[in-house]
Order: C-alpha cells, then structure tokens, then sequence
C-alpha cells in the first residue's frame, strides 16, 4: 500500500520535472541567501574575537606614557619592583609587500596565555627555547605567513589562524630585534590578580597612565548594525524564498488533488497520506536545504572579501575575507530550510488534512472576499502600530530595528486589501465589457498572487530605502570630506625635536601650517580627545557644523568656549549652551556642535593654548600644510627628501579623499549585489504564483476565449495584468521605501553610530526601479503566456466538457 | 601545550617526567652535570649557577602567631634554563619562577611569578645575597641576618631571620644522589633560622615568631625517567636536631636523608634508611594526598607521626603540589614542613 502510493505521489513530479526544480529552488534560494549572509556574518564576529583573545591586549587595562613615548625596560622594573603585575608590549609596524602591518611583542613569560601562540604551539610542537631566544618565532596567519616567509631577514614564520589578519604575533625579545627598537615598551598590560599592598601609580610612575580596557565593545557596537543590516537582508531573502516554496507546494496538491481522492477512495487513511507528504517535503526541504548551503557558501565567498575591506576600513574591524564551513552553520541552514518549508506548506497541509474524501477538484475557491480583505487590513495596521509603540517604549537599536520590521509587516500584509480598493477604482473607471473582465479578472487572482506581490513590496521598498540610505550618505560624506580635509597635505613627524623644525622649514615655503594636537583623555567608559587648534580662515570657512552659537569661532579661538563631534552631543546631551567636562578639573561651554561621520569616540576642539595649559606634553608631531595644489606634490617630495620621512608621514589631501571614498563604495557594494538578489527572487515568486494559478485560471479563460479572444490576445492580456499589478505594488512601494529610508538615516543610524544623516531624496532612481519591477513582472508571466499562446483549443474545450 | 606550560614543565621537573616528557627531565644536552667531589665553594655557591638546568631557593618557616595560632609559609625562587649561560635583555634563556604561600589552620594562600633572566626582573647575587623576583626579596647574610617579603593578592609578609647555625651540605659533602641510576644534585642547607616578623592577611595583621629552613639545590638531571614525584620532609625536633628526608617514587622507590645534630654536624642517612608509610589521606582542595604519616628512622630510633596542620595545603599555581606545615609526635616532637608532588 505505502509503496503503491509512494508511486502513486512521485509520478506527479516525474510528470512536473520543472515544478519539481522551482520547488527544489525555492528551498534552495531561501536557505542559501539566509546561509549566506550567516556565513557572513559569522566570520566576520570570528574575527573579532579572534583578534580580542589575541592579545588578549583589550580585556586588560593598559599603561603608556602620557606624552605617547616608548618606556623604557627601566621603567617597566620600578613598576614590577614595586609589585605591579605587567607585562611588557611592544608594538611597530612592517611593511611586507608593500603594505604596512602591525607587529606586536609580547612579554611571553609575564603575559598571560595567548590562545593564538598556545595552539600554534600545540600544532607544531613548538619549544619555548625557540619562542624565546635568537632568532625568534613570528606568528601570523595563512596570507601573511606567506608572504613572511619570502623575507630572508626575518625570523621563521609560524602558521595560525588565530592571529587577524595584517598582524604578526611574537615576544618582545624577538620584536624589538625586527623593529630595531631595543629596549622600548609602547605600553604595559596591567595583568589580573594583583598583589596586597601595591603602591598606587601616582607614587611610583607618575608619567604612566592607565587606560581602561577597551574590551571589543567598541567594534561589537559598531559592527552591530552592520551585521543587523545583513541579518535583515537576509531574513527579507529567506521569507522571499519561502513565498515560492509556498506557491508551489499550494501549485502541486491543487494538481494532485485527484490522485489523493482516487488514493483515498481505494483506502489509503489520511494518517498515512500525511506522512507520505510530510516524508515528501522532508526529503525536498533537505536536497533544497544542501543547494542551498552549497550556493549560499559561493554567496558568501563571493562578497565576504568585500565584507571584510569595508569592516577593516570603516571601523577598523579585524575581518577575514575567506569563509570556513562550520557545522553549526550547516545544521542551522538545513534547519531553516526543513522548517521554512514546513511553515510555508502548513496552509496547503491543513487544507488538504480537511478535505472531505470526495471533493470535487479545481472548483473556484478563490475570490477576494472583502471580509477577509478588511481583517487583513487591519492586522497589517496592528503590526505597524505594534512597532511604533516598540520604538516609542524602548530605546536603542533594537527598537529600531523592532519598527522597521513592523512597518515593512504591517504594510506588506496590508498591500493586498490596498490593490483590492485600487481595483475597485479601476472597475468603475473601467469602460467596456473586456475592461471590466480584465479589472474584475485582477481582483479574482490576487488572492493567489499577494504573496508574490508581498514579497515584490519587500524588495522594492528595500531598494529603495538602502538606495536613499546609500545615496544621502554619500552625499553628505563627500560634503564632509571636502569640509574636514581641507589643508593641501598633511605630514607626520617622528619626534617633537622634528616637528619643530618641520615647521619652521614649511613655514617660509606654504600659505599656513596647521599644527595637528591632541591628548586622549579617559574619563568615564570611553575616551575622549581633545584636539588644541590655531585660528585659520580654513576651520572658519569649511568646519561642518551642525549647531552653534553666535560667533562661535570667536569664543572658541580665544578660549572661551570648546566645540565637540556629534556622537558626544547625542551621547551625552550637550548642545550649543552646555558644560562640558573634559578632564577633571577641566569645563568648557560647548559653542557648537560639528559632524564627525566614521568616528566611535568623542572629540572635542578648543584653542591650541587653553589644550596646552591642560596637558604641555602634547606631542607636536603632525600638521596640516595649506597652499596652491599644483605645488604640492613637488613640496611634499622636497620635504621627505629633507627630513628623510618613511613613505606615510606624508599624505596628500587627494589620496586620502579618494580612498575614504573607495572605502565607502565597498560598504555599500555588498547591499547593491543582495539588493539584486531580492528583487530576483521576488520575480521568481511571481512566476510560481501564477503558475500556481494557472490550473485554475483555465475555466475563468475559457469562456472569454469561448465568447471569441483569441488566445494570443488572452496572453497578452495576461501579461499586462501581471505588469499592472506589479506596477501598483511598485507604486505603493515608494513611500514605504521612503519611511524606510527614514528610519535607517534618521532612527537606525543614530541609535548604532550616534550621528544622524540629512535625507536626500532620489527620484530618478525609483523611475528605476519602478521600469526594473516592471521588467521583473513581465518576465515572470512570460512563461505562463508563451504557455497560453499555444495552448490547445482542445484543453479549453475540455472546461465546459468537465464543468458539467 | 602552552609557552608558559613548557616553560613549567623546564621548572617542574617532576611534572617533565611526569607528562611523558622522556628526555628534558633526564637528558643534560650541554648543560653541566653535578660531580661527586666537588667542593662548594661559599658564598659564590649561594649565587645562580646559569650553565647547570635547574636551580632553586627554598624557604620554608614555621610560625607562632601572636593570635596563639599556627602558621607555616613558603618562598620559592626556582631558574630553569633554556640553554646554558645568560644574556642580556628580553633573548635571556634565563626564566625565573617565584612561589609563596601562607598557611593557617583553616586556610591557604599562595601566589606565583614568572620573569626571564637578562633584564633584571628576577634573579639572585652571590655577595652580598640577595635573591628577588619581582617585589619579593630574600636578602642578607645566610650566616647571619636575613631579610624575606612576598605578597600575593590574599597575603604580605615580611620577616626579619637569624642564622643560628652553620649550612648543612646533604650527601656526599653537597652532592645529593636522588636515584638508583645516579642522578644526582648539588644540596645544602640553612636550618638553624629564627625568624620574626609580620603575616598581613584578608583577617588582619599578625605578628609571628618561629624558625625557618632553607633548602638550595642545583642540577641538569634531577630525576630518572621512572620517577613520578617525591615526599620530602624537612622536620625541626623540639631537642633541636633537624631531620631532611626524602622519598622518590618510581618503579622503585628511593630514599635519601640527613640527620642534623643540634650543633649541625650532618650524616646521610642512605637509601633504605628511611621507612614512610601514609596513614590518612585527605583530598582537600586537589587530588588525594597522605596527610598523615608514619615516619621511622631506625637507625636513630625516631618512630614518629606526621600530620599537616591544614590538609588543604596545596599550591594552585599552573603545576599543583602539596606543601604545608606539619606536628610531629611519638618517639621525638616537632614541627616542620612537608612537601607532596606528583599526585593526581
């Protein structure tokens, strides 16, 4: 019996090859772009906390000189001597090919373990003798210990893949030997479990200060909303994919409907019908679950390398670009896929679980009922209402994330009753017998298409708000960018000694030097620097406010008053008005408030003399050179010939420009690619709905082909409803794309970054967009209508010959 | 395996033979190697000895607390060597290790650091004495006036100790068999000190009274590779002789000793001489441990019992032991110090 039905079921795929496939497919898109950006997102929090357990460095306080010099061994003892458990770091860059990585020296007796060093030693049996003394082990990952081992002027290379890229681990005996700095410290950690009775620090370094540990917090919170982005894309991907999995599950037992009433007439029980189905779908959810693993794997190695630029050079995230199966990676993508199959055939199982065992196949159950209609209203605006008393209750990210999603819910739950009431404008617009079919035609296929449209609303209004998103930021970065970046070129010194006479030499030879001064100051959780500037037309002209008081520039270049960035002006409420504290004992009114897009900490600007008064020791290191740009580059080479600079001491406005700009094109690259990938899914969804409808839509033709349309003109027909719709959906898409938009710009940004982004409005794009949703929908009912156009005149015959 | 593990495994020699580390334990690749005969020279001998392997200074006091209760404590410096010689800065193949311990009735606290050689951090000087990790110093005149401080999160101390007799050298004048193959180590020590001094603890400061014992020993190859750990004693009789004993165990077990007469004249006490047997185990804070024993020497008539102040007394550093202050009753009384390792 089981094996006869088994039979039974399977030959109606074997008759359906290409519904199989769209099934297979749609389980296969949903999964892979869900696992997609998982795998993404997953490799990228890898290597955060990678990079956090490398050093271990950011779970521990720190010690560093005030004035930013290396200590010395000598210093490192006083405080050893005194009981203070530290150990010793020293840190440096290397260019290897052409590229500047970091190199940090560990004391690896002191220090406490380091996971990296601890399994690379387990790996390759390594002797501390070998760690420890002449020549020294590096320890980097894959690429750089590559590229290392070329260097026959470097100790041997050990292979981890617990060290973030870009990064060479190693003891300080071996560090101060590559970088040929012997006997500097760049700071201390200050290790856990300190003796009883230790001195406090004023007593025994008083020109150390301790720096509290900065945790991976700062990169956990800044990333967040980026990972959420993606998590939200690929959510909106996967319920996409899920609307074709349920159209064609609903497609294929409407077909099979006869079979299951011959099957269950000769006494097959409807138990084991159930299970024969659900094993069925089990077994399509796992093969469409493992394409969909396999292709959301290529997803992911295709964009993860441009992930992992934008995360490294936006927030300086330590990322990897290569992605790694991981098994909870694998069983989560299968479980989704079970489970979103599953959820989207619930509704056809529970309906076939009810059929009575003699129902009559292929009547018309479908219609828009105005009832069901206004409820679905309703709900839709519920979930939207839901999210805004979210957002309006509790604060954060989340919350913004909580309206977003209700507000994309809610409306597209309530798209369907919005296109009914467009309809119903449309019928009594409607002239003539054949528009009024086709008007009243729409209204009876929309139940069967609004979950395509749904998942048609979702991707356009997704398009269309990360495009606003994109758009109005790249607008404003540029602006800001012309604004902050306003000297000609700017040029590190190595020491105080010769950034004195660096300006002196540029002094005679350029329009203006700018000195370049700040301390970093801890106060509470997060640090703070304070930059000391000179008066110069170019910071009253260009700085990019975005509050001030009267005269603000007056108050501040005579030290009256401090201006700060953004994200301390929405973090701690201080406005145009305000005190600010900025060190203890230190309080300034805030004058204004400018944009600082891209930076996590706090800054504050005030006169070079009131920061001086404050910390003397500033270095004196860095400075902005104003003058014409066609001397610049001609300068900038004189200077590094005179002063015998290392190739980044010295950095032309233009190049730092563009690669910022180069920077933020990568971040958004990985939106646009994703941002094709949902509308193609949404197209894909609207060819299976109305293949779907297509068994039933052949009485509803018949009689019209019957009355004397040909069926060339009934496909063209079809198509321009298909088109009509769409176009309704792209239309209704717009403002909803816009909130969208809003909320990114003007709600998500602030509670992730703490600035805000004026809102620029891109209508040529949504003309777009609204040709592409065309373009989408057309495709979609291509197939139906090629299918139309040579359809039998026999099959429609056969309607009235099975009606009666 | 970690770079502070295997740096551990060099100090810990036990520990080396112990995890299967057939070689490192036994093996003196260019390291020196103790000879019999060889005549320690003093105080240069008191000094680092940077061409032999291992090398440690080893305190331990028995203590009367003003508060009338017990307290025993520890202060270790052990050096182990990556390869022989020393170097200046960070690439010394010196590493130092410093343990330290208090022990109360009722408690235990210990603390443990680790500093390479080469930079000053650790390291000990032969004239004036003076040996230190980090804040923690052993200093002074080992026949004479003595000073020793140590801190760990839970404890302080500081004592002021008076030599009261001469060094004792343990074996064959300083050269101490440990095995039936012939491993062997350079071994004397200090017993005769009298300390006072002050223990700061989570309850408070307490003043303490008491005597003190150092133990210095120096090798490349301290154990055979059959050997899994030892129980050493270190006992001081109320009639003022001192007792070191020791047993290795291994495949077969070993024993070694020295009776210290009241006027510090030594005699060995050879294999077989000593009888240990564990009466009471306890498994307080770690493995299971003999926390009682019955300890004979024939020969010299001592029939006595063993027993620890606190059963607890293990050392949570990154390779646990046992060590703590210890009663003696029976045929002699006493105090003293016990140490346990290799049990798991």
């Amino acid at each position: 019996m089981i094996r006869a039905a088994t039979l039974a079921f399977w030959s109606h795929w074997r008759r359906h090859p290409v519904q199989l496939l769209t099934l297979v497919l749609g389980i296969a898109l949903a999964t892979g772009l869900w696992s997609a950006v998982q795998a993404i997102n997953a490799e990228a929090r890898a290597s955060y906390a990678r990079a956090a357990a490398q050093l271990g460095a950011d779970k521990f306080d720190r010690l560093s000189r005030s004035d930013g010099k290396p200590m010395s061994v000598a210093e490192y003892l006083t405080l050893r001597r005194a009981g203070w458990q530290v150990a010793a770091v020293l840190q440096g860059t290397l260019r290897v090919d052409g590229a500047s990585v970091t190199l940090t020296g560990i004391d690896l007796v002191a220090a406490p373990d380091l996971p990296a060093i601890a399994e690379a030693s387990a790996d390759s049996r390594i002797a501390p003798l070998d760690a420890l003394t002449a020549p020294g082990l590096l320890f980097a990952n894959a690429d750089l210990a590559r590229a290392l081992g070329d260097r026959p002027d470097l100790p041997p290379v050990i292979e981890t893949a617990l060290v973030p890229p870009r990064r060479i681990l190693t003891d300080i005996g071996t560090a101060e030997a590559v970088l040929n700095s012997t006997g500097q410290i760049s700071y201390l950690l200050v290790l856990p479990d300190q003796p009883m009775g230790r001195p406090p620090l004023t007593e025994i370094a008083p020109d150390l200060t301790q720096e509290a540990a900065r945790g991976t917090q700062d990169i956990t919170r800044l990333t967040d909303s980026f990972h959420l982005n993606l998590t939200a894309f690929g959510l909106l991907s996967f319920v996409v994919g899920l609307f074709i999995v349920h159209g064609t599950v609903g497609l294929s037992f409407e077909q099979r409907r006869p079979l299951i009433r011959t099957l269950r007439a000769l006494g097959l029980p409807m138990r084991l019908l159930m299970r024969l189905i659900l094993t069925e779908l089990l077994l399509l959810a796992l093969l469409g679950g493992v394409i969909g693993l396999a292709l959301g794997y290529l997803v992911a190695a295709a964009l993860l390398p441009d992930v992992a630029a934008t995360l490294r050079g936006l927030y300086g995230a330590p990322a990897e670009g290569s992605v790694s199966l991981r098994p909870i990676w694998l069983v989560s993508g299968l479980g989704m896929a079970v489970a979103g199959t599953l959820l989207a055939s619930a509704q056809t199982l529970w309906r076939l679980s009810r059929l009575p065992i003699l129902a009559a196949p292929g009547k018309h159950r479908w219609s828009a009922r105005p009832r069901a209609m206004r409820n679905q209203l309703l709900i839709g605006l519920a979930i939207v209402a839901t999210g805004i008393v979210t957002f309006a209750v509790a604060d954060g990210l989340i919350a913004g994330f909580a309206l977003m999603a209700g507000c994309l819910l809610g409306a597209a739950l309530a798209l369907p009753p919005a296109l009914a009431g467009l309809l119903v404008l449309g019928k009594q617009m409607a002239r003539g017998p054949l528009a009024e079919w086709i008007v009243a035609d729409m209204r009876t296929q929309l139940p069967g298409l609004s979950l395509a449209l749904m998942a048609l609303l979702l991707a356009l209004a997704a398009n269309i708000g990360v495009g606003t998103m994109v758009a109005s930021f790249r607008l404003t970065f540029d602006g800001w960018l012309d604004q902050r970046l306003t000297s000609t070129y700017y040029v590190t010194a190595r020491d105080d000694a010769q950034g004195t006479e660096l300006a002196n030499w540029l002094a005679p030879r350029s329009d203006a030097v700018l000195p370049i001064r700040s301390a970093e100051i801890t106060t509470g959780t997060y640090p703070l620097f304070v930059y000391g500037i000179v008066d110069h037309d170019s910071y009253r002209r260009h700085w990019p406010l975005i509050a001030a008081d009267a005269d603000v520039w007056d108050r501040v270049m005579t030290g009256q008053a401090a201006l700060i960035n953004e994200q301390m002006a929405r973090r701690d409420g201080l406005w145009p008005g305000s005190t600010v504290s900025l060190a203890p004992g230190w309080e300034m009114v805030v004058a204004g408030v400018y944009s600082d897009y891209g930076n996590p900490t706090g800054q504050a600007i005030v006169a070079l003399d009131r920061l001086l008064a404050h910390f003397p020791d500033v270095p004196n290191t860095r400075f902005g050179v104003h003058l014409p740009a066609d001397r610049a580059e001609q300068q900038a080479e004189a200077l590094r010939a005179a002063f015998d600079l290392p190739p980044g001491a010295v950095i032309m406005q233009q190049g730092l420009k563009a690669q910022s700009r180069a920077i933020f094109e990568k971040t958004f690259l990985v939106t646009g690619a994703l941002n094709v990938l949902t509308l193609g899914v949404a197209g894909f969804a609207i060819l299976t709905s109305l293949l779907t409808l297509w068994s039933q839509r052949l009485p509803q033709l018949a009689p019209v082909w019957a009355l004397g349309l040909t069926r060339s003109g009934l496909a063209w027909l079809e198509l321009l409803r298909a088109v009509t719709l769409a176009a309704m959906t792209a239309l209704l898409a717009v403002p909803l794309g816009l909130v969208l938009a809003w909320l990114l710009l003007s709600v998500i940004n602030v509670a992730a970054f703490g600035w805000q982004l004026p809102m620029y409005l891109f209508p040529f794009d949504w003309v777009k967009l609204f040709a592409l949703a065309l373009l989408t929908a057309a495709i979609a009912a291509a197939l139906p209508m090629l299918r139309l156009r040579r359809l039998p005149p026999a099959q429609l015959l056969k309607v009235f010959a099975n009606e009666n | 395996m970690k770079i502070r593990a295997l740096l551990l495994l060099l100090l810990w020699p036990w520990a080396v033979s112990a995890q299967g580390f057939a070689g490192l334990g036994t093996a003196a690749e260019g390291f020196a190697v103790p000879e019999r005969g060889v005549e320690l020279h003093f105080p240069a001998d008191h000094g680092a000895h940077p061409d032999f392997r291992i090398e440690w200074w080893y305190l331990t006091a028995t203590l009367d607390g003003a508060d009338g209760r017990d307290y025993g404590l520890q202060w270790t410096l052990f050096r182990s060597a990556l390869k022989p010689g020393e170097q200046e800065g960070w690439q010394s193949p010196q590493i130092w290790m410093g343990h330290a311990a208090v022990t109360t009735p009722d408690a235990h606290y210990d603390t443990e650091r680790l500093s390479r050689g080469g930079i000053g951090q650790a390291g000990v000087a032969a004239s004036p004495f003076r040996a230190w990790i980090d804040e923690w110093e052993m200093s002074g005149d080992p026949l004479g006036a003595m000073r020793l401080t140590a801190a760990g999160p839970d404890f302080v101390y500081r004592l002021d100790m008076q030599a009261k007799g001469p060094l004792v050298l343990h074996g064959d004048r300083g050269y101490s068999v440990k095995s039936q193959a012939g491993q062997a180590s350079y071994y004397y020590s200090q017993p005769f000190l009298h300390v006072s001094g002050t223990l700061d603890l989570p309850e408070g400061p307490v003043a303490v009274t008491g005597s003190a014992w150092i133990d210095r020993e120096w090798s490349s190859q301290p154990l055979s590779d059959d050997q899994t750990g030892w129980d050493w004693f270190s006992l001081v009789l109320d009639d003022n002789t001192r007792v070191m004993a020791f047993r290795l165990r291994g495949s077969e077990d070993f024993t070694s000793g020295t009776w210290i007469a009241p006027d510090g004249t030594a005699t060995p006490l050879a294999n077989g001489a000593i009888r240990t047997t564990p009466v009471r185990r306890a498994a307080e804070n770690g493995p299971e441990v003999p926390v009682e024993w019955h300890l004979e020497i024939p020969s010299r008539g001592l029939d006595v019992q063993v027993s620890a102040l606190y059963a607890g007394a293990w050392m949570d550093t990154s390779f646990p032991y046992w060590e703590g202050p210890v009663t003696v009753t029976g045929s002699h009384a006493g105090r003293g110090y016990l140490e346990m390792t290799g049990y798991r």
